[in-house]
């Protein structure tokens, strides 16, 4: 299982290396990033808190990145028929997800590496505390998990990659913010329900510098149940 | 090394296969044949656990391929309608994925490959991006995936659509070859593709086996009332009427000919030559006698009436839809 699940990962890379999207992509988080940290870093008296930098990146870099870069993962293997290649390969149905995940999570990982020079300069230039530091990564980390499981589940259920990034964006605004004003209308139970997938909520510990156990359990069940979700998608489209 | 028994599958309430039972043996090489919209990429892609039928049981090398879908998997070779391919990758890129998904460790993915290479003649396209190849070359890359594991089964959908000629005789060749090593079944729908490669032949039209058999049993099993053609100098009525009479016989049409000269076509029952009677009353009655030929139905003629029969059903269903 591991080596195939290898091989669809390297897969997986090759196509974001060899495609634009991953390029354009890699360019606006690099821009997005720079410009978040740039006032924090350079201009003086600017608010050295990693916090409110990272709170904005969840919310507005990855709700725009993300979707380009998971839409293509499963829309295009039904678009170009390669699927067919694939399922009828000794290959289950969730080692082809895990594929996909992963390799979408590698190359989130290696653009997530390139702020940590925004990081050292802040270390340098403003009194910040390590640990707030690799919570908030911690937190940046688990969150892209959450969100690429979101879009891959997104991009199997199309064969346009368009409507799949569509959708993605679609889920990862609801999930972020606009469960916020849901959770308003209500009260008592369906309240405390919207409030607790409110993905926001529970990444605000992370970028608070607390260590929590239960927010991690979130992403990390959030994140599985919509690999599940995408899996069994899959299977149902050998149904139809 | 395939049985399929009372495959049936729906698309919706679309009947896309209905109830379809056959075996091959194994080394056979056996074509599937039938007019556009058949049913046969749907057959193929439930042989391959590409999707489970409705109903009705298959198995390949005794595998179920619904319950034991992923030995099935290991032991076939199967090369998707039109080829599918990672068009980004160099040819040696996708085999080689190709090899690391089917479990192969880098030695024997190499050897493959290599074995591959020469079966298929990539020669140096093997190192071209796979966008930048001709159809047929794509063909080639697909089926040298297909048979990149030494599958006991090839399962070819296909295979020389969209091909130019030289393209189709190399690719029959290939095939040739590939059949003493493997059971192969392919789906065309072209006949006398089918005619050149495969030593059996199964048609299919609206979901449904309606003939199969080798070429040769096929046409004497479709050779339903063949036709006499008889022209003989003679007095037209009583021609007619004696030769009716004959047994074996259905109907007798006849044309004047020039100078008092008549051709008679005559429909005879299945498996019924009655060229000898025929010419005993022509000898008896000593009429002149310049044409005795019986005309065999071909198989051609009979795909195009199947085909044809299809066309017309699928319109008429069409039309029910409408209205
Ligand atoms: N995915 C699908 N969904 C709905 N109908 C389909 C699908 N695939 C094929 N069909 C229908 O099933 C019938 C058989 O199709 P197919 O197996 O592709 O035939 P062939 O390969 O012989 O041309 C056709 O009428 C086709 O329109
Ligand atoms: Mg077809």
């Amino acid at each position: 299982m591991i080596r195939r699940v290898t091989a669809l990962i390297q897969r997986e890379l090759v196509a974001n290396f060899l495609s634009p999207i991953a390029y354009i992509v890699a360019a606006l988080f690099l821009v997005a990033t720079a410009l978040f940290f740039m006032p924090l870093t350079l201009v003086e008296g600017g608010e050295a808190s990693m916090r409110v930098t990272l709170d904005w990146m969840a919310m507005a870099v990855l709700v725009f990145t993300i979707p380009l870069l998971t839409m293509r993962t499963l829309a295009d293997e039904f678009a170009t028929g390669t699927i067919e290649t694939l399922m009828t390969a000794p290959v289950a149905d969730f080692e082809v997800v895990l594929g996909k995940f992963f390799g979408v999570l590698i190359f989130y990982l290696a653009l997530l590496l390139t702020t940590v020079v925004h990081v050292f300069l802040l270390l340098k230039y403003g009194a910040q505390d390590v640990t707030v530091v690799l919570y908030s990564y911690l937190g940046m980390i688990l969150l892209g998990g959450l969100y690429i499981s979101m879009g891959i589940f997104a991009s199997s259920l199309t064969r346009y990659q368009l409507l799949a990034a569509i959708l993605t964006m679609g889920l990862l605004s609801l999930f972020g913010a606009l469960v916020n004003e849901v959770a308003g209308w209500f009260t008592g139970l369906w309240r405390q329900v919207f409030n607790y997938v409110n993905i926001i909520h529970h990444f605000e510990d992370f970028s608070k510098g607390i260590f929590d156990t239960k927010a991690i359990a979130f992403f990390v069940s959030g994140t599985l149940f919509f690999l599940f979700l995408s899996v069994k998608v899959l299977e149902s489209r050998r149904w139809r | 090394m395939i049985r399929v028994q009372n495959l049936t599958k729906l698309y919706g309430d679309r009947k896309a296969v209905d109830g379809i039972s056959f075996h091959i043996e194994e080394g056979e090489i056996v074509g599937f044949l039938g007019p556009n919209g058949a049913g046969k990429t749907t057959t193929l892609r439930i042989l391959t656990c590409y999707m489970p039928a409705t109903s009705g049981a298959a198995s390949i090398g005794g595998r179920d391929v619904f319950n034991n879908s992923m030995a099935v998997r290991r032991i076939v070779g199967y090369l998707p309608e039109n080829a599918p391919l990672d068009g980004n990758m160099r040819a040696r890129e996708y085999l080689s994925f190709r090899g690391k998904i089917r479990g192969l460790n880098r030695p024997d993915r190499e050897a493959a490959i290599k074995r591959v290479t020469d079966q298929c003649w990539l020669g140096d396209f093997i190192d071209r991006p796979i966008h930048q190849l001709s159809k047929g070359m794509r063909q080639r890359v697909g089926l040298s995936d297909a048979l990149l594991h030494d599958p006991k089964v090839l399962i070819l959908d296909e295979p020389t659509v969209g091909l130019d000629p030289g393209q189709i005789r190399e690719t029959r060749n290939l095939i040739h070859e590939l059949a003493k090593r493997h059971t192969v079944l392919l789906s065309s729908h072209i006949l006398p593709e089918v005619e050149a490669t495969c030593e059996r032949t199964i048609i299919i039209a609206g979901g449904k086996i309606v003939a199969s058999g080798s070429p040769e049993e096929l046409k004497k099993r479709i050779r339903e009332g063949s036709r006499l053609i008889l022209e003989v100098a003679g007095p037209p009525d009583e021609v007619k009427k004696t030769v009716s009479g004959e047994k074996g016989i259905q109907s007798v049409e006849c044309v004047a000919s020039d100078n008092g000269w008549h051709r008679l076509t005559i429909e005879t029952q299945k498996n019924v030559d009655p060229r000898e009677e025929v010419y005993k009353i022509v000898k008896q009655k000593n009429w002149s006698l310049r044409e005795l030929r019986l005309e065999q139905g071909s198989l051609e003629e009979f795909f195009v009436r199947i085909t044809a029969e299809q066309a017309a059903k699928q319109r008429s269903s069409k039309q029910e839809v409408r209205s």
